[in-house]
């Protein structure tokens, strides 16, 4: 089953030949309409009618998650904001966000991408969909939403969050399809079996999981324990939100990467040459199509590899390998993107407290943790119980103000934090995906 | 008048407290009256000792994180009512006591409570002037 059978399943030259097209043409925009861009490929020495082939895809320079920030807020839209209708926006690693901007066009692209990736992973117009990913600055709810409305299936609007209700209304309304975060839809079997509710006995047949990552292992588990059919999805913010990738049904092997709209590259991330096919690398994505905020060459940190080999679904779209890591040090703590370096301004922001911190990344009862440990040292250090508690509550409050994400904050003794030569070891993840 | 307590904060993690007395017996240090304060995941070690000067050195080159805080103690008739009487006193002035404990030896017929006041110097103003016997630090370390 198809969403749009013509272009999930062109040729593969026809498909090359639509990219190029598409390639020139947002090089086109992007040289004309953001400053960023024209004195980035100057300083390469690339004009846009230089690009003549996907290989030429190689001479451009990369654009970093550093260069949205430094253009805060609108600085990399391509289209003027009468014609941005709506923008979403993802943590940055300083507090400032990271701005997306999508014209009406590319809203519809979204919702169509969206309608491919539901159809892909079983799900029809017929369908109750159950989407509890969030709905806000987050491109998760909205997005998943557009695709289910623009496909034509029922969707609940959930959002995240008061898992009682969630599961009361699952049950209820006879939803047939989940969307949220894999951690989340554990946690919510776990809800549902104290609630005495049946997991078995629900209507739905598919549940559709991102924005984290996840394993094989973990697929078995919520499969099991849920009752219905895991899948896979990627998307990120700056590229578009959910809908870049997903797996299909059929094969449930790799992540289709609707590339009649984005060009994507594994690179090696130290060197940034390309890597073959098969090779384990970050991606890199072009978007083709895009008119709010194209981007060219994006690092998208995640670690993956990609397959050009035909699939048993017979869509022609590459297909990118379930994400293995990050090339840098961002954390994703229940859905939301935490850096090190956040946590960092934050803590260091407070009264008295040294540098010295671990993050310690755990999950218990399928929910991600996070503890933030801070050494007690003389400037901080007060005989008095309720000030120290008042110092860790602090550190709690700003974390969960700022990044949104719960934390548990711990004084520790001075020099039990280990010290290393250089790069000090900041994060511990002892999630077992 | 006033008495000196190191305090000493430590993790709540097995072996902590014995790790304390271990480096402040090595050290020959003679610990005269304690009191710990504990929450889930961490405490602090309030200390009265005869050398409070060595007891901050060994335990800091150790790591500990070691302050000094102002105490005052008050020696309390030891019979029936006698604490109230104290702090029937403070209260009637409105110094708040923020944490309390008992000295281990007694003082003649009397026994020994050591307090941290939010007011320090007003506190011991009010228990002189109402005849109560406060004790001086150096006769204190030495008990």
């Amino acid at each position: 089953m198809y969403h749009n059978e013509e272009f999930e399943t062109l040729p593969r030259p026809a498909l090359e030949a639509l990219q190029l097209k598409r390639l020139k043409n947002t090089l086109l925009r992007v040289y004309t309409n953001v400053p960023f861009y024209r004195a980035t490929l100057d300083r390469a020495g690339i004009t846009p009618d230089a690009v003549n082939s996907l290989d030429d895809l190689e001479k451009l320079p990369f654009t970093f998650k550093q260069d949205m920030r430094d253009s805060y807020p609108y600085g990399l839209f391509a289209a003027p904001m009468d014609d941005i209708v709506r923008i979403h926006a993802s943590s940055g690693t300083t507090g400032k966000p990271t701005v997306v901007g999508y014209t009406r066009k590319d809203i519809d692209v979204w919702a169509e991408l969206m309608a491919r990736s539901f159809v892909a992973a079983g799900v029809h117009k017929g369908d109750i969909i159950h989407n509890a990913y969030g709905y806000g600055l987050f491109t998760g709810g909205l997005g998943a939403h557009y695709g289910a409305e623009k496909l034509g299936a029922s969707v609940i609007p959930m959002s995240g969050g008061n898992t009682k209700r969630q599961i009361m209304i699952m049950q209820d309304f006879g939803s047939t399809v989940l969307t949220c975060t894999p951690s989340y839809s554990l946690f919510m079997a776990e809800a549902a079996r104290e609630e005495g509710v049946d997991f078995q006995k629900l209507s739905l047949h598919v549940g559709i999981f991102g924005a984290e990552p996840w394993s094989e292992t973990m697929r078995g588990e919520i499969e099991a324990k849920l009752n219905l059919c895991a899948i896979d999805i990627y998307g990120l913010s700056e590229i578009m939100g959910p809908g870049v990738a997903i797996e299909c049904r059929e094969a449930k092997k790799g992540l289709h990467i609707w590339e009649d709209h984005f060009i994507p590259e594994i690179i090696n991330p130290e060197s940034g040459e390309r890597l073959p096919a098969g090779e384990k690398g970050e991606l890199v994505i072009t978007t083709i199509t895009k008119e709010g905020i194209p981007l060219i060459r994006y690092r998208t940190r995640d670690i993956t590899s990609i397959t050009y080999e035909p699939c048993a679904c017979g869509r022609t779209h590459a297909r990118i390998a379930r994400m293995s890591g990050r090339s840098d040090d961002m954390m994703i703590i229940r859905g939301v993107n935490v850096f090190p370096s956040q946590i960092e301004s934050i803590i260091m922001g407070i009264e008295g407290v040294e540098p010295h911190y671990l993050l310690i990344v755990d999950r218990k009862e399928n929910l991600d943790t996070l503890e933030v440990q801070v050494e007690v040292d003389e400037k901080l250090f007060s005989d008095e119980v309720k000030h120290l508690q008042t110092l860790s509550q602090t550190i709690e409050k700003e974390i969960k103000d700022t990044l949104g994400v719960t934390c548990k904050a711990r004084l520790v003794e001075p020099k039990t934090i280990q010290r290393s030569e250089g790069k000090a070891k900041r994060v511990i993840d002892n999630r077992k995906m | 008048m006033k008495a000196e307590q190191i305090s000493v904060f430590i993790e709540n993690k097995s072996g902590r407290l014995a790790e304390i007395t271990r480096i402040l017996g090595e050290a020959g240090i003679n610990i005269r009256a304690l009191s710990l304060a504990d929450t889930s995941d961490f405490g602090i070690l309030r200390l009265i000792v005869n050398d409070r000067e060595k007891a901050k050195v060994v335990l800091k080159e150790k790591g500990f994180t070691v302050s000094k805080t102002e105490v005052v103690a008050v020696e309390v008739p030891d019979k029936p009512g006698g604490l109230y009487q104290i702090l029937r006193t403070l209260d009637s002035e409105t110094i708040n006591v923020e944490y309390m404990y008992a000295f281990v030896e007694r003082c003649g017929e009397n026994a020994v409570i050591i307090f941290r006041f939010d007011e320090t110097d007003k506190a011991i103003k009010t228990l002189l002037n109402k005849g109560f016997n406060v004790l001086d630090g150096e006769r204190l370390y030495g008990m």
